[in-house]
């Protein structure tokens, strides 16, 4: 191929997408930018940000009213309740990888199909079905009673949110860290265990090291769409309680679009530091490993 | 498998399958009850079908989500083989890390940027609600086209590279050497990534809440505005059709991937019995 052609062929086919991702990725990012910066006369101001950090509200738990930040005081428990849920997810999830990884490629393919389902249905649906559920009339509750226990009140706790996001997220754990296990070469396992090494320890040293690139695509998956959410604490929660999603989503709803700008724009500035940091140190530790 | 280790798969997938089946069973409820089932009734699903708001929100998402599978398919496969061809090493990571950030950021984040810049542009030329079905394609489209370029571009670097240069030197013009040499060996990640555009499209909720206008309504939207009220069990017998619906196409999907195997063995088998023949 002479350079020339090269050069027509690289430009017809780049040009067209070359456009669109700075027209609808860069672009718009810098208008979150710069709407976060300027106020609704689009001047310049910090008012936006530094209400973020500043803003306080009282809250009234009964007995005493405490003043908080309010929206910190949102950031931290999206923080808190994404990272619980992660949790989980892998601690029930990387279980369940491992034993697909481990079946017959017949039975490795019902899971799969499996585990897939309940992903393809949308998660409002699914985060509804946890609703009906969870009810203090639902079917928790009423199962409860049939056995003679006593009633649990959980909807609109913080315990309601997470199972709703382990629930809606655990898929994304399980699906890159089976994949990674699937490719994981047998024999090792049986080195390891050949020389003497206890079925624990093929665990901890073998398995899980080779398998930590799996689990961190995992955590990254469940996490950011849990830490950003704004559906399943509106619905598990009985909206009593804001995650960081609720608050943008409120301010653009009340039209405040400005607000809402600078709270994604600060949430992306966090998670892009938070990534950063943590692909350094997966990727210093999967060296080590 | 181990008795164990089938206990707890079996628990896992109770987790996964109770809430559904609890909608499943729920949908054929006589009365509005969500946890009492007092006798069957096809009710829900009559009325269903006679919510016109619901089918014309069906309507709309297939419609977009075909328009917007059918344009990320086109313009990604024709970016990746640009990409793949790129030598100039800064313009590659530039473009990498652009298509990058729609799977990175989380959803809610590029839902709100889109929604500001087409606020912004509808208000200098004086509209007063600028979101409508325009946006919400150039909205999908854009978190297609990350997806449609990751399935694409390995396909291309697997591809022996002689293929289309030969093509062309046996007198094809650059763009037939393409759709003769070159399309028919990436086609199987051209498929799968128009397959991956059109399911996230159909499921998109959160970029499509903040982008689309008031009188384009898709399906999850319609969901979104059902839950918002209290909920007739209209939304189950909604979310079983859908679960069949699913069902089917991945039931499909895995009987025609087990035939290809099956045939692939064949062909090998014959191919074996062949050779031993002749020897």
């Amino acid at each position: 191929m002479n350079n020339k052609t090269r050069s027509v062929i690289q430009r017809m086919t780049l040009t067209p997408y070359s456009i669109w991702a700075v027209l609808f990725i860069a672009v718009p990012l810098l208008f979150v930018a710069y709407y976060a910066f300027t106020d609704s006369a689009f001047h310049f101001t910090f008012d936006n940000i530094t209400r973020f950090f500043t803003a306080t509200s009282q809250i009234d738990d009964g007995e005493t009213v405490r003043e908080v930040h309010t929206y910190l005081v949102i950031f931290w428990r999206s923080l808190k309740l994404a990272i619980i849920s992660t949790f989980f997810c892998l601690l029930m999830g990387y279980p369940l990888a491992y034993i697909m990884a481990r079946a017959e490629s017949r039975t490795q393919n019902i899971l799969l199909t499996l585990i897939m389902i309940p992903m393809w249905m949308n998660f409002l649906i699914r985060t509804y079905a946890w609703m009906t559920i969870l009810q203090d009339t639902g079917i928790l509750n009423g199962f409860l009673s049939v056995l003679h226990l006593p009633r649990i009140h959980i909807i609109g706790t913080e315990s309601a949110v997470v199972i709703g996001m382990v629930y809606d997220y655990f898929p994304y754990m399980v699906l890159p860290i089976y994949s990674i296990m699937a490719k994981l070469d047998v024999k090792l396992l049986e080195a390891a265990s050949d020389l003497g090494c206890p079925a624990v320890s093929v665990l901890r040293r073998v398995i899980w090291p080779l398998s930590l690139p799996g689990v961190l695509s995992g955590i990254t998956m469940v996490l950011i769409p849990s830490i950003s959410t704004f559906y399943i604490s509106q619905k598990l929660g009985n909206g009593k309680f804001f995650l960081i999603g609720d608050a943008i989503e409120g301010q653009y709803v009340a039209n405040n679009l400005h607000f809402a700008a600078a709270i994604a724009f600060i949430l992306m500035v966090i998670l892009l530091v938070c990534m950063a940091l943590f692909t350094k140190l997966a990727n210093r530790k999967i060296i080590v490993a | 498998m181990k008795r164990a280790s089938k206990i707890y798969t079996a628990l896992m997938m109770i987790f996964l399958f109770a809430p559904i089946a609890i909608l499943l069973v729920f949908s054929f409820n006589e009365a509005k009850s969500l946890s009492v089932f007092s006798g069957f009734s096809l009710k829900w699903y009559r009325e269903l079908f006679r919510d016109t708001e619901t089918l014309k929100a069906v309507r709309n998402t297939l419609i977009l989500a075909v328009a917007a599978a059918l344009i990320s398919t086109v313009m990604g496969t024709a970016a990746a083989v640009g990409m793949n061809k790129l030598r100039n090493k800064y313009l590659r990571t530039a473009l990498d890390s652009l298509t990058n950030i729609p799977m990175i950021n989380p959803d809610i984040i590029t839902g709100i940027s889109l929604m500001l810049m087409f606020v912004f542009v509808g208000r200098l030329f004086g509209a007063a609600t600028s979101l409508n079905f325009g946006t919400m394609l150039i909205s999908h489209i854009t978190f297609c086209l990350p997806y449609v370029i990751l399935q694409v571009l390995p396909k291309l670097q697997q591809m022996d590279k002689a293929l289309p240069e030969a093509a062309m030197d046996l007198g094809c013009t650059p763009l037939r050497a393409f759709f003769k040499a070159e399309l028919p060996e990436i086609m199987p990640g051209v498929i799968t990534g128009m397959i991956m555009a059109f399911t996230l499209s159909l499921d998109d909720f959160v970029i499509s809440y903040f982008t689309s206008g008031n009188g384009f309504q898709t399906l999850p939207i319609r969901i979104y505005n059902m839950t918002k009220k209290t909920v007739t069990p209209k939304m189950y017998a909604l979310a079983t059709i859908i679960f069949f619906v699913i069902l089917t196409l991945l039931l499909i999907s895995n009987l025609y991937d087990e035939e290809m195997v099956q045939k692939r063995r064949e062909k090998k088998l014959n191919k074996k019995q062949a050779k031993e023949a002749k020897t």
